[in-house]
């Protein structure tokens, strides 16, 4: 269980929980992010922040400090990259 | 809009091809507007549906639901709960669906099946499904939607447009209601439980998506809009939320849950093939979202687009200079025989209707690159790689073309603003982009700079004023928007959520359409504020007038030329008129700033538009008419200036510590008519023009002290 705000380019798992108060996981909510749902973390912006994450067939950037409420279950047969250091 | 009017609401996601389609059924006979109070437009056009039947087609914002989140929504919601003032239930909705995700936008059109209107269903962008391979049976959807008419389309290739048509009139005439889902009897009967208290307490039963909207939302819209009380609403909605979460839903949650389960039950069958595919945004995004080549082609695109608004605008703006120069020489002779009339034709009318012409190009221009950011997909992945860079401080990746296109005119980056959804960043990036250094205050540095700080200290340190003056307003402007959004503005921000969708080719009526409704409601709303302000600093500048100034200034020194006489009579004039009169009577409030009369009468005529300045201190310093940045004159006269009286006299009047005391001024200062017009227009109302024009100048006027005061002492 891992949360979405620390998953490496490319990794992917199933939507264990998010947090339905928050107006962000609301909306997600309503673009088909729900529990159970696969997603998957395309790539982080130039500067680290926001993210691209892709489910359903879609692309959608959130900010790091927004994607700490959604659980993921991280898929065992990930690509496991080792996160790029940057200077 | 008459009352017996057929009106079609098109309600659909972003970036489904909705305006396009819209475009597309009105043929451009549109109309433009704000919906009361809210500063969302409204867009709407006649629609013909075959046989006579013309209906008005409502174009309502793109949304992902009807949750009232943000003000978008709310108004969607209202307009089509017929419950917004001054506009009726439309009587029909077509939903716009992007056929390549329909799971995703059928929850939207789920949701609308609530209101129990009639509606038809468009799957759009189908060229777009059919390359990646998948098949849609739509048939076998209508069935399953309850026998709404369902069809096909590409607006784009104008492909399917004559069946949407039809569909209008097929649920126009026989009013097709798509079938709703049935929800789990414990939320069904906590709905009902909101239906009866609601009736009770107000004596009006709610509609079962209003019910739905207070039971499922966090926000209190709907409540507050049917005027059920706090004290009287909260046991309620907490006793039914508990009978949801009976039925093992979080209350919060339920609603997509149960709608999500409902569609993909749904589309069984519906669908077949193209699975996986994803198009072209994957294989872009490599290289457009690339950690080193992302933001080199970033950098790139901005540069072209600032190059374009602030370069290529110039060639139409002296074309326009030059037509209204060539009117005025025209007009002039003829009314050479009353020359107040002719004064306000030339120097009022003429020069405000040229102010105002004058910003076309720049929003012609910025809007063009707008509309085929946009609509091309590239602007959202703009808003990705910048956000970074301005979460920070409240605002959003969005807020960059705005402040951007600020450097070059503050109007059409305040009227890019209308590209940011969410209001709080909207708003504090609007309030930002005037402190953007526009190119109207480049002539007042490049004759400071020339006359006073080239020939003293050399180019170097020329060059050095000039880069730091731009950047005088963006070190303001920051920690401005930072306090505004941490402070000040009470609007709940909007999560950061944005799609990130496919990349398409711009189509070109749609890029050029855009950027004509912006040019022609800036004309409409703008243009008459503009206007105005200029003829009342003419009249401010031209009244009252001493008939026989000429003469006596002849009687006073015969020896002078008659071109003399002329410039020292319009220093005279203007130094006896309300404008001259009431800048000698402030300036002791800009005397710590270190001006002196005739810089201030320069200061209060620049406030119309601060490019003034310039012909302003060419009238004052008795150069004439018609001054500009690069004349040697003014910059001699500027340089002979000095105190005639006080306790600087005989000292210059342009002291280092002036000049850059007026730079300062004029770097932060809100001196600019069709700034606060947009501001008010962008905004909704005076109230924010209003504190953004008192924030900006006694800013400017703090800062000028300042900097007067530390320089003068240090020197």
């Amino acid at each position: 269980m891992t949360p979405l705000s620390q998953l490496l380019p490319g990794q992917y798992g199933k939507l264990a929980s998010l947090n339905p108060e928050r107006a962000v996981d609301q909306r997600l909510m309503a673009l088909g992010l729900l529990p159970g749902m696969v997603l998957k973390l395309i790539r982080r912006a130039p500067l680290g922040d926001p993210l691209a994450i892709e489910f359903g067939g879609q692309v959608v950037s959130l900010r790091l400090a927004e994607a700490e409420s959604l659980i993921v279950d991280v898929a065992a047969d990930c690509p496991v990259q080792r996160p790029k250091k940057t200077p | 809009m008459s009352a017996k009017e057929i009106t079609v609401a098109l309600v659909g996601n972003p970036n489904t091809g909705k305006s396009t389609l819209f475009n597309a059924l009105t043929g451009l006979r549109q109309k433009v507007g704000n919906y009361p109070g809210v500063t969302v437009a409204r867009k709407s056009g006649r629609c013909d549906c075959g046989d006579g039947l013309k209906v008005e087609l409502v174009d309502l914002p793109g949304l992902y639901s009807l949750a009232a989140a943000s003000p978008d929504e709310q108004v969607v919601t209202d307009v089509l709960l017929g419950s917004l003032e001054g506009s009726q239930q439309p009587d029909a909705i077509v939903v716009v669906l992007d056929a390549t995700n329909l799971l995703r936008n059928l929850f939207l059109a789920s949701q609308l099946a609530e209101l129990n209107l009639p509606l038809a269903v468009v799957l759009n962008q189908a060229d777009v499904a059919h390359e990646q391979g998948l098949k849609i049976d739509t048939q076998l959807l209508s069935q399953r939607l309850g026998g709404v008419p369902v069809v096909l389309t590409s607006a784009w290739k104008g492909e399917g447009i004559a069946s949407v048509r039809r569909a209008i009139a097929e649920v126009l005439s026989k009013k097709n209601k798509m079938a709703r889902l049935t929800w789990p009897s414990q939320v069904e009967s906590a709905l009902d439980t909101i239906v009866k208290a609601v009736q009770a307490d107000t004596g009006t039963a709610p509609s079962m998506a209003d019910a739905q909207r207070i039971l499922f939302s966090s926000n209190a819209h709907t409540s507050d809009r049917l005027g059920w009380k706090l004290a009287q609403r909260e046991p309620v909605i907490r006793q039914a939320r508990d009978q949801v979460r009976a039925a093992g839903f979080n209350p919060l949650a339920a609603e997509p849950l149960i709608h999500y389960a409902y569609l993909r039950k749904v589309l069984e069958g519906v669908t077949s093939g193209g699975a996986g595919k994803q198009g072209n945004a994957a294989a872009l995004d490599r290289v457009l979202l690339h950690r080193v080549m992302g933001p080199i082609l970033f950098t790139g695109i901005m540069l072209g687009l600032f190059a374009s608004v602030f370069w290529l605008a110039k060639f139409p703006m002296q074309w326009i200079q030059a037509g209204v120069d060539f009117l005025k020489s025209i007009v002039a002779p003829a009314l050479a025989g009353t020359p107040m009339l002719q004064s306000l034709v030339t120097d009022g009318i003429l020069a405000g209707v040229g102010a105002f012409l004058a910003f076309l190009p720049q929003i012609l221009i910025l809007f063009l690159f707008v509309g085929i950011l946009e609509d091309s997909g590239y602007m959202a992945r703009a808003a990705f790689i910048m956000d970074r860079l301005f979460s920070w401080c409240g605002l959003n990746g969005k807020s960059f073309v705005p402040l951007l296109s600020g450097f070059a005119c503050a109007i059409p980056g305040l009227l890019s603003t209308r590209t940011i959804e969410d209001p709080k960043a909207r708003l504090a990036t609007a309030f930002a982009v005037p402190f953007m250094s526009c190119s109207a205050r480049f002539p007042i540095y490049a004759l400071m700079c020339a006359a006073f700080i080239g020939p003293l200290y050399g180019p170097g340190w020329e060059s050095v004023v000039m880069v730091g003056m731009h950047c005088v307003g963006l070190i303001f402007a920051v920690p401005t928007a930072f306090v505004l959004t941490r402070f000040i503005l009470k609007v709940k921000p909007q999560p950061f959520v944005l799609e990130l969708p496919r990349y398409q080719m711009p189509k070109p009526r749609d890029v050029l359409w855009r950027m004509w409704q912006n040019a022609a409601e800036f004309i409409s709303k703008a243009g008459t504020v503009i206007f105005a302000i200029t003829i009342i600093i003419w009249a401010l500048c031209y009244f009252p007038r001493d008939a026989q100034m000429a003469e006596k200034i002849r009687a006073a020194e015969p020896t002078l030329s008659s071109h003399e006489v002329q410039v020292r009579t319009q220093a005279a004039m203007i130094e006896q008129s309300w404008m001259g009169r009431f800048g000698k009577a402030v300036q002791p409030v800009f005397d710590p700033c270190g001006f002196d009369w005739k810089i201030t009468v320069g200061v209060l005529a620049s406030f119309p538009a601060r490019e003034v300045i310039v012909s302003t201190l060419g009238v004052t310093y008795s150069i004439g008419k018609g001054a500009e940045a690069d004349s040697n004159h003014l910059r001699q006269a500027m340089q002979e200036a000095k105190w005639l009286s006080g306790p600087r006299v005989g000292t210059p009047i342009f002291s280092l510590a002036a000049v850059l005391a007026l730079m300062v001024f004029f770097a932060l200062c809100s001196q600019c008519g069709p700034t606060i017009a947009t501001l008010a227009q962008e905004t909704g109302g005076w109230k924010w023009a209003a504190a953004s024009f008192f924030y900006m100048t006694i800013l400017a006027w703090i800062m000028a002290v300042v900097v007067y005061q530390t320089v003068i002492r240090i020197l």
